[in-house]
């Protein structure tokens, strides 16, 4: 394990920008290696990838990775990474995004690139924080969880990011926590594969934003916390009708999967289409 | 996907060279023969018919256009779409030009060929959507906070729009800024006959790709003049771009004030360094005038008409027109003050470039305002008026 | 020469082709033009205006400063615009829509209604206007029309063009002063 890791790192990681800003107990670092070894595994030309982010602790992935980055403006990653990939569509885009960049501010592009259904790949790393910024609620925050700016708890619901995915159009919908490492590489393997808008949402730590604010204040008490409160879709369906209905674990593993016409396809053929309307192959 | 670059085949698609066309019409005809090959925009008055133009014309020719779900997707498509190789633009009015300045400054830190089209409105806020104005002048400079250069043109007629529109995406390539093309909504609506460019008269300036291997190529840094040479996305190259502030490696670097100042400095010396270069002015100088005007954009053919009277009833005034609005061509417009005591200002706003002119003459001489708000352009004789009796005193 | 018209009603009355129409054809007769026009946003209803100056030099201002013809297709428009018109312009009202004193009343809609379609009373009043300046032939205004005109309603335009055209020419001794 320790050998493929260097393996990875000495493959795919910009050692001038090594060691990361992450925090102890932050999962974000997993959640690198995770990709790197899913795009290692199926073969992923690193020449022609490009990682997009936006901006918060997930959205510095980019920067670790020797590859083409773009490391955007605050919830814009997707739409970006929609004007890359629509001009050029041999290249694979991945986006790094966390719950407050793609869902806060992001929230509207997330939602029009999955209805589009743009081939592309996003890894939302789930840490129910505005990390980068000292740990403020986010739309992912449970209710009545502390943060810097609910000091008196959250008197908001948060969102289910995966049903808003589905309900948004997208394609390839999973959610893992940063403690199930083969499934997640598993599941970024087949949202990279995934014609079309691949989604996949990662619960990760954040110790020193959310945990110290919500008595979860190192890893093993956020693994601890992620193991007591999700539950598999497999192990779901194992259960008493009500049962079912009385979980109130999330629910993690792949949420959604279909195929459907993807956005850049369809664009493709209709220039085939026009071109060959202007340009008849036989002459008149 | 082939990109026609085929001036036959453009040709086919855009009809005859002369037509009788409109305004943002013809934006779109000027983009599409300055070699753009990807569009992204938002439905809004008076710009709309930019999109619509775009999305009919650009697919025949094998680029793509996209209506995104906003102004800010749009100009973050376009973006992303230019590290991708294109040549690419969007078109807006007041509203989506203030969401889009976000971006027009990450496309400054990052040195992004792009342009913009504003085909300005009445506002602010909302406003007359259906009227035309000028009020987003200073906005182009300085909308977007940090420092930062802005390239903007002002198109005053519709074949302006063809010819300005082209020119924009060249300089966009060239200085790796963004352009704005300042319209308005006249100007935008109009329809006057247009004669599309012969293909000799059409050069395409493309950003300058790598003269080093990948792991050699510095991406920030300027080899030859300025403007560094620029790694297209997927070629192997991999640049990290990022609107932090950054090294010439294009890595972070935000805790290194001089760092910091050496990029800053480039990005907005690159542009200003070169405002001659850059200055286009149109200059009607009359031997023995006193008052000058200094037009721009659609109330520019107010002050020509205003000259034509003025001159008809005896009198002796000088016009200039800026073509180029920013960087703001001091030295022309210093040289063309000179012997005059007065300039007049004509603008659809409560005074904007008036400003800019004024600090450039340095009391050189005095600067007064003609200034018209509500939708109508400004008629000709409220600007001889103004030459005779005086205008708002800037 | 310098020819300025300025067409006023109702969105929805096909003013702003009706300008368009106009500028084109003058281009096509070899004349420089601009077209104009002032709406709010509203798709039907609201003011509309639509201004054209034909002129055979460059033309520095683009709206009309000095009429040569009004054109009023509704009340409103008239009472904003009707009296503005130089010494020796026009004033032409539709007769079946406004109300006004010491102008010329032209049938536009009722002839329209004749050739076959009220929706193209705005043709009707292209042809007049065509004939009424002088510069334009006609064949190059027919031509113009047809060129922006939804097709297979080609036979329709054409008759209404030339009963505008028809309507200026068989006016009976000059003016209808009402």
């Amino acid at each position: 394990m320790f050998n493929q890791a260097k393996k990875i790192r000495d493959k795919y990681i910009r050692e001038e920008m090594w060691p990361s800003i992450f925090c102890t107990g932050c999962g974000i670092g997993n959640i690198l290696n995770y990709t790197l070894r899913a795009i290692d595994s199926i073969g992923l030309d690193i020449d022609r990838t490009v990682f997009c982010s936006g901006i918060g602790c997930s959205s510095r992935l980019p920067g670790y990775i020797e590859a083409d980055g773009l490391h955007t403006t605050h919830g814009r990653a997707i739409a970006f990474a929609t004007g890359v990939k629509v001009y050029r569509p041999e290249l694979s885009v991945i986006v790094f995004t966390g719950d407050g960049d793609m869902a806060g501010i992001g929230g509207n592009h997330f939602i029009h690139a999955a209805r589009r259904n743009v081939d592309m790949t996003v890894i939302c790393i789930n840490n129910y924080t505005y990390g980068m910024t000292g740990g403020q609620v986010s739309p992912t925050t449970p209710a009545e969880d502390f943060s810097t700016t609910t000091p008196y708890g959250n008197l908001e619901e948060p969102f289910d990011l995966c049903r808003l995915a589905i309900g948004a159009g997208a394609p390839f919908v999973a959610r893992w926590t940063m403690g199930f490492p083969y499934e997640t590489i598993a599941a970024v393997e087949s949202a990279i594969q995934t014609k079309g808008f691949g989604f996949v949402e990662i619960l990760a730590p954040c110790p020193t934003g959310y945990g110290k604010a919500n008595e979860l204040r190192d890893a093993p008490a956020n693994w601890e916390w992620y193991k007591k409160n999700t539950i598999t879709r497999i192990d779901l369906a194992r259960l008493s009708p009500d049962e079912r209905a009385a979980n109130r674990k999330i629910v993690i593993g792949t949420l959604w999967q279909e195929e459907k016409p993807e956005y850049v396809e369809r664009w493709q053929r209709l220039v085939q289409r026009l071109q060959a309307e202007d340009e008849p192959a036989t002459p008149s | 996907m082939s990109r026609e670059r085929d001036y036959r085949r453009v040709m086919k698609v855009l009809g005859s060279r002369e037509q009788f066309a409109q305004g943002d019409v013809a934006c779109a005809y000027g983009a599409i023969l300055g070699g753009c090959d990807f569009f992204a925009g938002y439905p809004i008055t008076p710009a709309t018919e930019v999109a619509e133009a775009m999305a009919a014309l650009l697919p025949r020719l094998g680029g793509a256009v996209m209506q995104m779900e906003d102004e800010i997707a749009s100009l973050s498509a376009v973006i992303g779409a230019a590290w991708a190789g294109s040549r690419a633009f969007t078109a807006t009015s007041g509203p989506g030009f203030s969401l889009m300045q976000e971006g027009i400054g990450y496309a400054c830190m990052t040195e992004t060929p792009c342009v913009i089209v504003n085909v300005q409105r009445s506002g602010p806020s909302t406003g007359q959507p259906t009227e035309p104005a000028q009020g987003d002048m200073l906005q182009a400079r300085w909308g977007t906070h940090g420092d930062h250069e802005i390239i903007a043109l002002a198109p005053a007629s519709v074949q302006e729009c063809v010819d300005l529109t082209r020119l924009a995406f060249n300089l966009a390539e060239e200085y790796r800024n963004p352009v704005l093309v300042m319209t308005d909504g006249e100007v935008g609506h109009m329809r006057e006959q247009i004669v599309l460019p012969a293909e000799d008269e059409i050069e395409l300036v493309q950003r300058r790709p790598p003269t080093d291997e990948p792991g050699a190529f510095v991406p920030f840094r300027a080899v030859q003049g300025s403007v560094p040479e620029m790694a297209t996305f997927g070629t192997g190259f991999h640049t990290y771009v990022t609107g932090l502030t950054h090294d010439e490696r294009g890595l972070p670097a935000t805790d290194d004030a001089e760092k910091h100042t050496k990029l800053v400095r480039r990005l907005v010396d690159k542009v200003r360094d070169d405002t001659e270069r850059l200055t286009r002015v149109e200059v009607d100088k009359e031997e023995g005038a006193e008052v000058g005007i200094v037009s721009y954009g659609i109330s520019a053919r107010s002050a020509a008409g205003a000259v034509r009277i003025a001159r008809a009833e005896g009198r002796k005034i000088s016009h200039l027109r800026l073509i180029s609005v920013f960087p703001f061509p001091e030295r022309a417009v210093r040289d063309f003050a000179n012997g005059l005591d007065r300039i007049v200002v004509p603008e659809l706003n409560l005074g904007q470039i008036c400003h800019v002119v004024k600090e450039a003459l340095e009391g050189e001489a005095a600067v007064e305002l003609v200034s018209r708000i509500g939708g109508e352009i400004i008629p000709p004789k409220e600007i001889v008026r103004a030459l005779v009796e005086g205008g708002e005193k800037v | 020469m310098k020819k300025e018209i300025r067409i006023c009603g109702f969105g929805g009355q096909g003013i702003i082709l009706a300008g368009v129409v106009l500028g084109e054809a003058a281009t096509r007769a070899g004349h420089r033009a601009v077209q104009t026009q002032s709406y709010g946003p509203e798709s039907r209803g609201g003011a509309a205006r639509a201004e054209v100056v034909i002129s055979s030099e460059p033309i520095d201002y683009p709206r009309v400063s000095r009429p040569d013809v009004v054109v009023a297709l509704s009340q409103a428009g008239y009472d904003r615009f009707g009296k503005d018109v130089a010494d020796d312009g026009i004033v032409l009202v539709d007769e079946a829509l406004v109300e006004a004193e010491g102008v010329t009343s032209v049938p536009f809609t009722t002839t329209a209604e004749e050739v076959g379609r009220k929706i193209v009373s705005n043709v009707v009043m292209v042809g007049y206007l065509g004939a009424l300046i002088e510069v334009i032939p006609h064949d190059v205004l027919e031509s113009t029309v047809l060129a922006n005109i939804p097709a297979g309603t080609e036979d329709l335009n054409r008759k209404a063009v030339t009963a505008g055209r028809d309507l200026w020419l068989n006016r009976a001794g000059g003016n209808d002063v009402s």
